[in-house]
């Protein structure tokens, strides 16, 4: 739930305020979700029924919005995403065992984010680098031939 | 610094009438009497569309272009020009301002050879955060013309005789689709610039926003002039937060300058300009969709008519333009519909930019004038292919669009002849394919893009477009069966004609046109379970050569244990183990290892 | 008048018209999918496009307008393969269950499959599976059933103004779900059931309790009571094949017996003691003992939807609970006693037009002395299926009569299925109570027909006294946001739910293979059949009902006495689901 002091729902407040101005208000939606993704880094269900319930717009209608384009998050994203490559050759070489061991480490599974906001879990298909079976990706970079032990070793180096 | 100058010679047909060729062995000829060989550049550029005042020469910097003149001149000119840098006046064409400020740039770059910029002719010449800088360049003079000097009516009229016609794609007539929504009576009307470029690999709209942000605004107030509109927006993608930034600063300045809002510059016209950002939907790029998206909707496509000039924004008649489209207004309007239809061909006027990429040896945008084939595109301006790879085919209007084969390399590029050969204008992607790519891939790729962006709102684009895709999959990993090839095509005609919007519409087209130009590596695919590519991963086949000395490297990074072998012989993959990982074929040394 | 080319036929044909609206006036019935009359054009399932000559695509003849000289072809070869293989993309993205499927027979997509003639399938691929979303007391959502023709989200938006669906994701992942995909049970739904009357396949459909109901209808140690609405005699009918108008009164009371009920009372018994008591908590109000304008309580969606979006105007409502909800608790107290009977061992079963009294039936503030009061509600279509499952022939069965003391009714309270016919049974009776008169001129046409909001004065004892109706949760938005700025504006206010009234219920027969649901012409059939039983009274006044005075006489004493208080009325609170928007709702 949002807090009552929660000083960003202020600022959505006041933005909606503003946009409840304007011509059309209910078309403001789109730039009022933008905010809030701004403010937020994803669009919470609870910020959402905020919203509907300032601009007075069906709730159905906003999460179809937000469903409709990809620029919108709707669970929070970590600051490093990790890809774990789930492709054939990867998978043959132990990349199960891999996963559940980050799974374990960072108490979540594919789509969600650690409690400290650090890493989200991400499936990933083939990432090409077969021959490094398995690997993983983190942000951008592709880590390979891993072991559990040397894949939470990276993962560790990130948390600094 | 001594100055380097550059002499460009126009090589159009009408200008090789007028002896071109020999004026540059006579210019030559003067340069070697005076010692400045190879101290001077000399090069050619293509038709620069002056053809009525030829031979055309520009000497750079200065961008000074000489017309009208003979060979018995040169040596004045170079003389006068060269050596006492002294202009000859009495042959300078100086009317045509865009050329001047196009070649004070870009003059002497053999990419720009072929081009001729009237969109993006500020970008990269003018700071596009500086007013000032765009004013400079005769930036608001086709507004406070028209303003001052023109009605309504006449800035339509003069838009319709420019020949323009939509660059977002379909190519609808630009004139005329602002006097339909001049025509209609209403108290609102909106003008909208459609900056939600969302083509993977094409980006002119960015580019022209975020180099010359000004001349969209400008565009637009003069629409909002001609068809009676108070408001614009521009929709743009939230992707792009430079263009943002830029655009939002630009409208902002031009507010300040009285160039926006109220009674703009002394006249009893109001407008003004609001930006809306986008959120990563291709679809929105369809006007209605866009529309729908404004008003803070789905961007789901609503049946046409009626036509947003009758019925758009807010249910309000609503002109709709793309960035480039808006981009030529000025132009047009300063430099006259007469001197802008004269460029381009019958139907397609003025110039088109497109983003040239794959493989190919220059890439970037590239703006020439209509009618320009496809084979100077890619081998005069993009330099050809790199590494002497056989070219294969060119991907034209990005996901919409279609892939053309060698054989129609010199199809004039203008709406209905990209059209004819089964390819679309598109808003401007250009992609060269050479032989490494695989043209059922490809299709595959494209098609991929648009079955993800497709609205779900109607059935053939939503259900249609992935079956489409599953047959495309099967095939491309030996599983697809002769009728597969029908069932596309069947498939795909269907899903052009019956589709709500252009999205579905034109979301067949790269399948279909692969299918009509390169039929034979589908039923390669499928026959043969044969990629001629080697793109087609699960089609490959490994098997180690003679050449193998047993060094157990391949053994070793298998991932899933298909090789084996005594150390020191000849290792032999299993064909049934092996998941076509390539990790063998990229450590072995030996170049044992053959892929089929 | 404009010429047209269909087929290359000429024909004269009003302009301003759709290709599909002029083709439906020719004899030409152009297939459709997604498109309802009474909803807001889609275009989106593609399965009636046509070729015009000049157009390059193929144009959707619901939504194209047709114009002077057009050439129009609904039928060539091309057509026909490009609506063959829309549809049957359809079905290749849809369970192949169809025998088992509650629609088995009675689905638009099945009967469009075989018009279409697909025999043979070319496209089957990758299907979506979904959830199904069983937590709602009243409607099931089924996404692996949905074709996605909106028509639901339309609905719930444009006529109920509820928005409780909409469209999520997008593209071959594209799902109608309510807000943040939560269980139906938690949203905003009023459980109206309008949705189902309007799918064309099972994606929406009611809570089934016919299975249990045939378990316990074998349970020897019960006693199996039965009540039945007006709406349903008007209406089951239908799902027999009989065209929409001919009520089954007496042939419903013989089948319900014969499928083991002991007593078959009548939902207009109750319908006449809520007139009692509503007409009677009117004439307090009016005399200053409370809020006016009132408004009326009967519909469950209504008062679900009041919680939710007008809790500023739960003191406005009536304190009378349903017609249902006053005869299941009259079958648990005055009517056990009578025979003598543990109420826990009666089975109390209401056969319903409506979708809603699946969810009222739960609320706990309508127990009875701890127990559910009603323990049963099916809808007119379970109804149906039961009679012909048990293999009872309801067509050829000689009817019987209601039992007592619960199934005799005036004319009044038969009424109390159409739209209107709540106010127009009120004014019968509060206008005696108040003047000692008579009213003799008792049909109020005012209040008649199937126009959104109806309006109108009457005058009692030189007061006057104005009136309100609406139908359908859409035009109760509307007249509720007329009461919220003007509260003087109106004295007594009738709301139902559903478009029609109870006769358009959530719970009703689907509609045939050449009509539409909400079909205007079958509601006034349907509302035709309630009249006609009204006007073949002698008794047309509920406070004349000998049943209902002896009621009075025996167990209540007089209207809203503290008995009637205890087990005819009850409250409503404000409720939040999640994401309610509390203020007014406005059109999307």
């Amino acid at each position: 739930m949002i807090a009552a002091d929660d000083k960003k729902i202020n600022e959505l407040r006041v933005f909606m305020q503003e946009a409840k101005t304007k011509d059309h208000p209910d078309s403001q939606l789109i730039s009022i979700l933008h905010k809030a993704q701004e403010l937020y880094g994803y669009l919470s269900q609870d910020v959402m029924s905020q919203v509907a319930k300032e601009m007075n717009i069906p709730t159905a209608h906003i999460w179809g919005v937000a469903t409709f384009y990809h620029y919108f998050n709707l669970k929070p994203k970590g600051k490093h995403s990790i890809s774990v490559c789930l492709g054939t050759a990867c998978y043959v070489k132990g990349a199960e065992e891999i996963l559940n061991a980050i799974r374990e480490e960072l108490k979540i599974d594919f789509g969600q984010t650690s409690v400290d906001n650090l890493f989200t879990l991400q499936e990933a298909r083939c990432l090409g680098a077969c021959g490094l079976a398995p690997v993983i990706m983190i942000d951008d970079k592709i880590y390979g031939s891993l072991t559990p032990k040397k894949a939470l070793e990276i993962i560790k180096s990130y948390k600094k | 610094m001594p100055v380097r100058f550059n002499i460009t010679l126009c090589d159009g047909p009408s200008c090789i009438h007028k002896r071109s060729k020999e004026i540059v062995s006579t210019i030559e000829g003067e340069l070697k009497k005076h010692g400045l060989s190879g101290k001077v550049g000399i090069n050619l550029s293509g038709c620069l569309g002056m053809c009525s005042k030829g031979p055309i020469m520009i000497i750079n910097p200065g961008y000074t272009i000489y017309g009208a003149f003979a060979e018995e001149d040169i040596p004045e000119i170079i003389q006068q020009h060269i050596l006492k840098k002294k202009p000859v006046t009495r042959f300078i064409i100086d009317e045509d301002h865009l050329y001047n400020r196009f070649f004070r740039v870009f003059g002497d770059v053999n990419f720009f050879g072929k081009q001729m910029r009237i969109a993006l002719r500020n970008c990269g010449i003018i700071d596009p955060e500086n007013i000032d800088d765009y004013i400079s360049l005769r930036g608001y003079e086709a507004m406070a013309k028209v303003l001052t000097d023109m009605s309504p009516e006449k800035v339509i009229s003069e838009i319709k005789k420019s020949g323009l016609r939509g660059r977002g794609g379909a190519g609808f007539p630009t004139g005329i689709k602002w006097e339909l929504t001049a025509k209609e009576k209403s108290d609102e009307k909106y003008v909208i610039c459609n900056a939600d470029e969302g083509d993977p690999g094409a980006f002119m709209d960015r580019s022209a926003i975020e180099g010359d942000p000004h001349t969209i605004v400008e565009g637009m107030v003069i629409a909002g002039f001609a068809i009676g509109a108070k408001k614009g927006i521009v929709y743009i993608r939230a992707e792009y937060p430079l263009a943002v930034k830029r655009i939002k600063k630009a409208i902002a300045d031009a507010r300040k300058d009285g160039f926006l809002g109220e009674n703009i510059l002394g006249s009893n016209f109001n407008f003004d300009i609001e930006v809306r950002l986008g959120a990563g939907a291709f679809v929105c790029g369809e006007e209605t969709a866009l529309m729908l998206s404004i008003e803070g909707h789905r961007g789901m496509p609503r049946p046409r008519p009626p036509f947003p000039s009758v019925s758009g924004l807010f249910g309000k008649p609503t002109l709709i333009n793309n960035v480039e489209t808006w981009a030529n207004i000025p132009v047009i309007i300063l430099d006259g519909a007469d001197w802008f239809s004269s460029l381009g061909t019958e139907k397609s006027k003025g110039t088109k930019v497109f983003a040239l990429a794959g493989k190919v040896k220059n890439t970037g945008l590239v703006e020439v004038p209509m009618g320009t084939t496809l084979r100077q595109i890619i081998y005069n301006i993009g330099g050809g292919i790199p590494g002497d790879k056989k070219f294969k085919a060119v991907q034209t209007g990005g996901p919409s669009g279609g892939c053309l084969s060698e054989e129609y390399l010199d199809t004039k590029i203008d709406y209905e002849s990209l059209a004819k050969v089964g390819s679309i204008m598109g808003s401007g992607g250009m992609i060269v394919i050479d032989e490494d790519s695989c043209m059922v891939n490809i299709a595959k790729f494209f098609l991929e893009f648009t079955q993800n962006e497709s609205c779900g709102k109607c059935t053939p684009c939503r259900e249609g477009t992935k079956r489409m895709l599953e047959i495309l999959t099967r095939i491309t990993e030996g599983k697809g069966v002769e009728e597969d090839i029908d069932k596309l095509q069947r498939l795909g005609n269907m899903i052009k004609k019956a589709s709500l919007c252009g999205l579905g519409q034109s979301a067949p087209n790269p399948v279909l046109s692969t299918i009509k130009n390169f039929r034979s590596e589908y039923e390669e695919h499928v026959r043969n379970k044969r990629c001629r590519a080697g793109v087609c991963q699960q089609l490959l086949v490994y098997e180690i050569t003679d050449k193998c000395v047993g060094c157990t490297a391949c053994k070793k990074v298998c991932p899933a244990e298909a090789i084996s072998g005594a150390p020191k012989t000849k290792h032999i993959i299993d064909i049934n183990k092996c998941v076509k990982c390539g990790a063998c074929f990229k450590i072995c040394k030996f170049n044992a290892i053959r892929k089929s | 008048m404009i010429n047209i080319f269909i087929n290359d036929k000429s024909y004269k044909v009003e302009a301003g018209q759709t290709i599909m609206q002029a083709a439906d006036k020719l004899g030409f019935h152009i297939p459709r999918l997604c498109y309802h009359p009474k909803l807001s054009i889609e275009g989106a399932c593609r399965v009636c496009i046509v070729e015009v000559v000049g157009i390059r695509n193929y144009v959707a003849s619901c939504a194209y307008p047709v114009s002077e000289g057009m050439k129009i072809y609904t039928n060539t070869e091309e057509i026909r393969r490009a609506r063959r293989d829309i549809v049957e993309l359809i079905l290749d993205n849809h369970p192949e269950d169809c025998h088992t499927c509650e629609r088995d027979g009675n689905c638009e997509l099945q009967r469009l499959a075989f018009a279409m003639g697909i025999r043979k399938r070319h496209f089957e691929g990758e299907k979506k599976h979904y959830e199904k979303d069983l937590s709602s007391a009243s409607v099931i959502r089924d996404p692996n059933k949905c074709i996605l023709c909106g028509r639901c989200v339309r609905i719930c938006s444009e006529i109920q103004k509820v928005n409780a669906l909409g469209y999520a994701h997008r593209g071959f992942k594209t799902v109608v779900m309510p807000a943040y995909n939560m269980p139906f049970k938690d949203s905003v739904c009023t459980t109206c059931g309008q949705c189902i009357n309007v799918c064309p396949t099972s994606a929406f459909i009611e809570k089934n309790f016919t299975q249990e109901l045939f378990q316990k209808l074998g349970d020897k140690s019960l006693i199996k009571v039965a009540q039945i609405a007006p709406s349903v005699r008007a209406a089951i009918g239908e799902a027999f094949a009989l065209e929409p108008g001919r009520q089954l009164e007496k042939e419903l009371t013989a089948a319900l017996r014969k499928l083991g009920f002991d007593y078959v009372f009548d939902t207009q018994f109750s319908a006449d003691l809520t007139i009692m008591e509503e007409a009677s908590e009117f004439l307090e109000r009016f005399q200053g003992k409370g809020k006016l304008p009132m408004i009326t309580s009967c519909s469950s969606a209504w008062m679900k939807c009041l919680e939710q979006f007008y809790p500023d105007l739960i003191d406005n409502v009536s304190t009378c609970k349903s017609p249902m909800s006053m005869a299941s608790a009259l079958v648990k107290s005055y009517f056990a006693k009578k025979i003598n009977a543990d109420p826990k061992k009666i089975l109390s079963v209401a056969c319903m037009c409506c979708t809603a009294k699946k969810y009222e039936a739960l609320r706990p503030e309508l127990m009875v002395d701890g127990m559910q009061a009603t323990d049963i509600v099916v809808t007119t279509r379970e109804l149906a299926w039961m009679i012909k499952s048990a293999g009872i022939d309801l067509l050829h069965i000689k009817g019987e009569e209601f039992d007592h003391p619960l199934g005799y009714s005036s004319g009044a309270g038969t009424i109390f299925g159409v739209t209107g016919g709540v106010m127009e049974a009120a004014i019968r009776t509060a206008y005696e109570l108040y003047t000692g008169e008579t009213l003799l001129d008792i049909e109020i046409q005012d209040i008649r027909g199937l126009k959104g909001i109806k309006e109108g004065k009457l005058v009692i004892d030189g007061k006057e006294i104005r009136i309100a109706v609406a139908h359908g949760l859409g035009n109760a938005n509307e007249i509720l946001n007329t009461i919220r700025k003007d509260p003087q504006r109106y004295h007594f206010v009738e709301i139902m739910g559903c478009p029609g009234g109870c006769i358009g219920g959530g719970g009703q027969p689907y509609a045939g293979s050449n009509s539409l649901p909400l079909d205007e012409e079958c509601l006034k059939k349907r509302a035709e059949a309630l009249y006609g039983l009204d006007r073949n009274k002698t008794i047309r006044r509920s406070h004349e009902n000998p049943d209902v005075q002896r009621l009075y006489k025996e167990f209540l004493g007089r209207p809203l006495s503290a008995v009637s208080h205890k087990l005819l009325h009850t409250h409503y609170s404000p409720k939040q689901p999640q994401g309610i928007i509390p203020a007014e709702l406005t059109v999307k």
